[in-house]
């Protein structure tokens, strides 16, 4: 149970987040959300509006947001669901943040096939730059988390920070990343390997020339 | 032996061009879907059957034949749906990932066809919630459809009505499960449902569900504009079609390709990924798809097919067609235990063996790793991924407990050396 | 009927059984721990493996498996042994096996099946979990780290229980169980998640090392907390009850128990009635068993005498009262202590005729007057069964309270029995069982026992094959009283006004004694509580687990409870107090022994001599049928102090404090 989050004080929790209720802009979108449901199974919103709702906290606090426990109780009453079961959602998907973290939440890749390619000099320069895995840097700037598989393998290794991955990673271009963050500049997404567009090989695709210079129609060939 | 370019069905895989409604219809996605649809549910369905398309998400079910298994007259108050699998996780996979940020258009067109030859009300997409921004792109090209008329009512003037929604999940590798998916869906905890009822019979909300991959989602336009016969036409028999490899670790250069299915090992990392890093000599093993299937040693695999039946053979599996390479500079106990611990987390928890037996198999692997540990362990490790395996009510226990098999199988003096050395160092400290 | 083969054995199994089932009609054991007859299927132990074919090469889980003809089912064979010893060896690598002090021990399912299905050691050499203990309320204490996942407690909680409180949070092998942030769970059931728990996870609370289930006496009875007749077990070590356990009847309480039914009996051993008491010069004072009945005779009542039931008198106990006071030449008999006096001419239309076992299968379901939960807990569970799994309609009358599951309330105003909502007399006429269910509130409103009894007519709900109309008492004294003429037409109100100048109190604490004030008032009861304060002569009776007896619950079923320790101190059995009464002041009641007594009640309502129900048949009394249009009262203020017994229990008190009160506090912070 070492790495389970510490859930912060109820009592103090519920002084600052009682009052938790949609922006105007999110009730919209909320309405939006369990409206992609048949009538009656609005409870297939809970993940989304507990998204939505750790986005709007994140918005409040300059962070990446997280979810106190009377924010899924708001969540949970809306879609008229048990508390219960609301939180059951929120603590089983690890995306639900329970603590705070800090502006920027920093997600190490560290599956084998990140690992193969370097992950731990990823990891190695967050470190370099006073991370510890599981916690917030005291500046408040940076949470670090290693995370599972992220669906990038072909360009590991990979980070993804908040909305953003960056991916064909080493020390220097995470190095660069985290300083560019901590300097409020916005680093380039996707690949840092100055050779790839996105998933081709380094240097250009073996196949599928013709599409890098124009959107080519192949049906013409067939 | 080659497959040409103008063969690949996914011709904007690497996003060089736009992905969005104009730019797909210019390569020919959403090209007179009626008239596809025109040709009738059952009709539909046969084509797919005789295409020989298995299931592109691990388990190779033949896709036509999972379709018919829904009801042929849905009940008005127990309508049908379509749920497409994005929930892509599995370590070494991420080919669903290009098809939705490059192509989506393609599995939207594919998911009105399919739903319609199934007969369902509506699709779900859905997607890993760490793929942010890929759903962004994906909410935004099923709003293009519908602002086209391409969806909902009179879905391309089909007459049919056909809606297609995206859910984000929230991280939670189990959700990739198919059953789990429709709980998730359901607002619930991923943990799958035990089986039978299976999904065509009782699936989302109870309703008769079909649940499939992105990627036979997005061929299936494509392979009814082509028709059967020409997806047949590549491949081992069986092993029909063209197949999205994704080739990571220890290659030159990495990538995702489209290839014809059955393409041997060599061939294709020799044709695009530059070789293996350090030379063919230097090749330790493949898990030639994705994380959940057993390793193969560099002798078997080199020349081994890369299909389904080519790789069961070896007693491996073409999994989603994600080979993670390692050449000899890999510590080969210490990826295999990574892998352990990402089942460890991964566990939904509900079942017994699963719970209990990810974690003890990854504490054993961890020991295996420095050699902390008694020869007997290799044993009773094995026993033990035995005793997970089979016993689950999903196939993640099987997942966990298949790689560590492997290993054990093709590295076991390996794992000995290690335990040796330990005792020799301690032996000297003493 | 499909046919399969279990072990070699061919057997018919109904349609729908499952495998397991098919196993156990084979007579084989089949080891579970997730799964529960009365519980949906959940298939996540994995303990119940079993090898069947045709089907996929490795072992199935029989719970959720269906039966199918011609299947070849095999529960001997060594995949079968090798599976549960995996199964058995994974439960056990994170439990710890702290068996000396568990309090499971000796009744455990993981050490039963262990020693049975396990390989008998460990090769399991890491550190094992460990799990921080969760709050779940006064009755239940939790040791989480032997929890075994099985979420039988989380399926209680939702499907019987009604109260989505506990849940499985976090997931793999971090997966915890838990009472939503650790409060205490808010129902009145949640004690049988204790007999439930196949572990040491979930243990009573009050019952915390008291005792080793072989050190236990057990005693077959019949709980007197209400009206519902739940059938119970009786655990005693020398004089002392340490616990009662629901036993299983399907027709009345399944296999629940309320968590009054389980944990009133700390009450038992404490402020007791153990001597005689007369009361001198306006104090109670001890006395001798000869001095207590000289000071009845005193009293020189002549046939002015009165006896009045209190909620737990059994049948027997009333008998001998309305023996003595007949033999006095008296006929003062009743047994609503507080004022109730609706027509009892027939007992068919104060009876809860549907039955408690059919109740889940109405339709449509009307409550007026009645918060079920707390009047009779395990008929609500009933009536919750017949929401939750058939989709039952439920509307009520009456002050609105939360009873599990949802209701349309049509408003608190007892006219509205008599001019229902187009809405939901349309729903009651349109269905096959429609269900009337009036509780003790609503009879207390005069007219309404009319207009119920037209109600009843209008909408069809007595006929052939189902009676829907229901008075749900909340006194386990209640038919039993009725049947043996505990009941004057205006209730207690005839007894005041006959002033008689000698009453006997049976137990009964809840009348007001102010208007008794010229009558020697004797309690014979087992509690120091109300009516012993208003006592002039106090005789020290036996509590309902102290004596064997007859009680009959609200839908007249006759039951027999066995006596399991003996009465404290100078304190007797009822029947031989009356008995030694009678010769005290020189009448005969006509038996000089237990069986005499209940052969001679039997002799006198043959109907308490059968076990079952009573056959009232079926009338209707003709009564006033326009209800006063006014709000219906809640009889009851507090689920837990409703009796003599639970006013002197400290867990009753605990739960009262906590779970009634404590909830009111923390709302009001709010």
């Amino acid at each position: 149970m070492a790495d389970a989050p510490q859930i912060p004080d109820e009592a103090e929790v519920r002084a600052r987040w009682g009052a938790f209720a949609w922006t105007p802009e999110n009730a919209e979108k909320a309405k939006t959300v369990i409206a992609r449901y048949p009538a009656g199974r609005q409870r297939s919103a809970v993940m989304p509006l507990l998204d939505l709702a750790q986005r709007q906290i994140g918005a409040e606090t300059n962070t990446q947001g997280w979810l106190p426990v009377p924010v899924i109780e708001f969540v949970a009453a809306q879609l008229d669901m048990p508390f219960i079961r609301a939180y059951e959602v929120a603590t089983f998907y690890t995306m639900y943040n329970l603590a705070p973290v800090g502006r920027y939440h920093v997600q190490v890749c560290g599956t084998t096939p990140c690992l193969l390619r370097g992950s731990d000099d990823v990891m190695a320069a967050c470190r370099n730059r006073g991370m510890v895995k599981g916690k917030t840097t005291p500046d408040g700037l940076f949470t670090l988390t290693e995370v599972e598989c992220m669906g990038t393998c072909t360009n590991a290794p990979m980070v993804q920070i908040n909305d953003d991955n960056y991916e064909d990673l080493d020390f220097d271009s995470m190095s660069r990343i985290l300083d560019d963050l901590a300097a409020g500049k916005q680093p380039k997404a996707g690949t840092q390997n100055a050779k790839r567009h996105t998933s081709e090989p380094e240097g250009g695709p073996t196949t599928l020339k013709e599409m890098v210079e124009a959107n080519h129609d192949y049906r013409s060939e067939w | 032996m080659s497959l040409a370019d103008k063969d690949r069905i996914f011709t904007n895989l690497y996003g060089f061009q736009p992905w969005n409604l104009k730019a797909a219809e210019k390569r020919g996605d959403w090209d007179d879907t009626r008239a596809l649809m025109a040709r009738g549910q059952d009709a539909i369905i046969e084509e797919i059957k005789a295409s020989g398309l298995r299931g592109r998400g691990g388990a190779g079910f033949p896709t036509g034949l999972k379709w018919s298994f829904m009801p042929k007259e849905p009940r008005e108050d127990r309508p049908s749906f379509l749920v497409i699998n994005a929930d892509e996780s599995e370590p070494g996979s991420c080919k669903d990932r290009e098809i939705i940020r490059h192509d989506p258009h393609k599995l939207i067109e594919g998911a009105l066809i399919a739903g319609y030859a199934m007969r369902a009300r509506a699709a779900y997409i859905y997607i890993r919630g760490e793929f942010i921004r890929e759903a962004e792109t994906l909410f935004a090209a099923v709003q293009e459809a519908y602002d086209a008329g391409l969806l909902g009512k009179n879905a391309a003037k089909s007459g049919y009505d056909f809606d297609v929604f995206v859910h984000r999940g929230a991280g939670a590798y189990i959700c990739g499960e198919e059953t789990a998916m429709i709980e998730s869906l359901e607002g619930k905890k991923g943990q799958p449902r035990l089986k039978p009822p299976f999904p065509a019979g009782a699936g989302l909300y109870g309703c008769p569900t079909t649940v499939n991959n992105v990627e036979s989602i997005a061929v299936v336009p494509t392979i009814l504009r082509r028709g059967a016969t020409w997806f047949s036409s590549f491949g081992r028999e069986n092993n029909k079609g063209t197949k999205l490899f994704q080739i990571s670790g220890h290659v030159e250069r990495p990538c995702v390709v489209e290839e014809e299915m059955s393409i041997p090992f060599r061939e294709l990392i020799e044709k695009h990924c530059g070789g293996i890093r350090g030379g063919w000599d230097n090749l330790l093993a493949v898990i030639p798809g994705g994380s959940s299937v057993p390793l193969v040693p560099a002798a078997q695999i080199m020349d081994a097919p890369m299909d389904f039946d080519g790789l069961k053979e070896l007693g491996s599996g073409l999994g989603t067609a994600a080979a993670i390479v390692m050449d000899k500079s890999t510590d080969v106990v210490q990826a295999i235990s990574r892998i352990s611990y990402f089942y460890k987390h991964e566990s939904c928890g509900q079942c017994t063996p699963c719970r209990e037996g990810t974690g003890w198999m990854w504490r054993v692997m961890e020991r295996l790793r420095t050699g902390d540990a008694d020869i007997s362990e290799i044993d009773t490790l094995f026993d033990v991924t035995k005793q997970v395996e089979g016993h689950t009510i999903c196939a993640l226990g099987d997942a966990a407990a298949w790689p560590i098999q492997g290993l054990i199988r093709h590295f076991r003096p390996e794992l000995e050396r290690r335990i040796r050395e330990n005792d020799g160092a301690l032996e000297a400290a003493e | 009927m499909p046919k399969v083969t279990v072990d070699g054995l061919e057997i018919d199994v109904p349609q729908g059984a499952t495998v397991l089932q098919a196993c156990e009609l084979a007579g084989k054991e089949i080891p579970r721990f997730c799964y529960h007859e009365r519980l949906s299927i959940a298939g996540n132990c994995r303990m119940c493996l079993v090898e069947v074919a045709p089907g996929p090469p490795k072992p199935q889980a029989s719970c959720a498996l269906p039966a199918a003809e011609g299947q070849v089912i095999k529960t001997d064979s060594p995949m079968v042994k090798k599976a549960r010893e995996g199964v058995m060896e994974f439960l056990l690598i994170n439990h710890p096996l702290d068996c000396p002090i568990c309090d499971q021990g000796g009744e455990c399912d993981l050490q039963d099946q262990s020693v049975a299905y396990g390989r008998g050691a460990t090769r399991y050499d890491e550190n094992k979990r460990a799990v921080t203990e969760k709050y779940m309320g006064p009755i239940v204490k939790t040791v989480m780290t032997r929890c075994i996942q099985c979420t039988r407690c989380v399926r209680f909680a939702e499907e019987v229980a009604g109260v989505e409180d506990i849940g499985a949070i976090y997931r793999g092998e971090n997966m915890q169980i838990t009472s939503y942030l650790e409060r205490a769970v808010a129902s009145e059931l949640s004690g049988n998640v204790v007999d439930l728990c196949p572990v040491g996870a979930l243990t009573s609370k009050p019952y915390a090392f008291e005792a080793r289930p072989w050190e236990l006496t057990k005693t077959l009875g019949i709980d007197m907390m209400d009206a519902v007749g739940t059938n119970v077990r009786i655990d005693s070590r020398g004089r002392q009850v340490l616990r009662v356990l629901p036993r299983v009847n399907d027709d009345v309480n399944e296999e629940w128990a309320s968590d009054k039914t389980r944990h009133h009996v700390d009450g038992l051993i404490r402020r007791r009635l153990d001597r005689p008491y007369v009361r001198k010069d306006g104090a109670l004072v001890e006395a001798s068993w000869a001095k207590a009945f000289e000071a009845i005779k005193a009293a020189n009542a002549g046939s002015s005498v009165a006896a009045i039931a209190g909620d737990m008198a059994d049948c027997e106990t009333m008998f001998a009262a309305k023996a003595l006071v007949n033999a006095l030449g008296g006929s003062l008999l009743e047994g609503r202590q507080t004022g109730l006096d609706y027509d009892v001419t027939s007992l068919s239309a104060v009876n809860f005729n549907t039955t408690i076992a059919e109740a889940e299968n109405a339709d449509v379901i009307l409550l007026v007057g009645t918060n079920l939960r707390w009047e009779a807990p395990l008929i609500n569970t009933r009536v919750r069964k017949a929401v939750w799994k058939k989709g039952a309609k439920v509307f009520g009358i009456g002050p609105e309270v939360d009873l599990t599951y949802k209701i349309e309330w049509l408003g608190n105003d007892a006219s509205l029995v008599a001019k229902l909502p187009k809405a939901a007399l349309d729903a009651l006429k349109g269905v096959a069982r429609p269900m009337l269910i009036f509780g003790g509130g609503a009879l207390s409103v005069p007219g309404v026992h009319g207009a119920a009894l037209a109600l009843a007519k209008s909408v069809n709900a007595v006929k052939d094959g189902w009676n829907g109309f229901n008075v749900v008492h909340f006194s386990a004294a209640r038919m039993g009283a009725l049947m043996l003429g505990y009941a004057q037409p205006g209730g207690i109100k005839d007894i005041i006004a006959a002033k008689p100048k000698l009453a006997f109190f049976l137990g009964a604490d809840e009348v007001d004694f102010s208007a008794f004030a010229d009558t020697v008032k004797v309690y014979v009861g087992h509690h120091g509580d109300k009516g012993a304060h208003a006592a002039d002569v106090i005789l020290p009776a036996a509590a309902w687990t102290e004596k064997d007896f007859t009680t009959v619950n609200t839908e007249g079923r006759v039951q027999r409870s066995e006596k399991a320790v003996f009465a404290p101190g100078d304190a007797r059995e009822d029947w031989s107090i009356f008995r030694a009464l009678a010769d005290a002041l020189g009448v005969s009641v006509g038996f000089d022994s237990f069986a005499e007594c209940r052969a001679a009640m039997i002799a006198a309502v043959p109907a308490l001599g059968v076990e079952g129900l009573a056959d009232y048949g079926w009338s209707e009394p003709k009564l006033p049928a326009k209800p006063e249009a006014r709000e219906i009262p809640s009889p009851i203020k507090d689920f837990y102090l409703t009796n003599a017994i639970c006013r002197a229990s400290p867990t009753m008190q605990r739960c009262s404090d906590e779970l009634i009160h404590g909830a009111e506090y923390a709302e009001a912070a709010e």
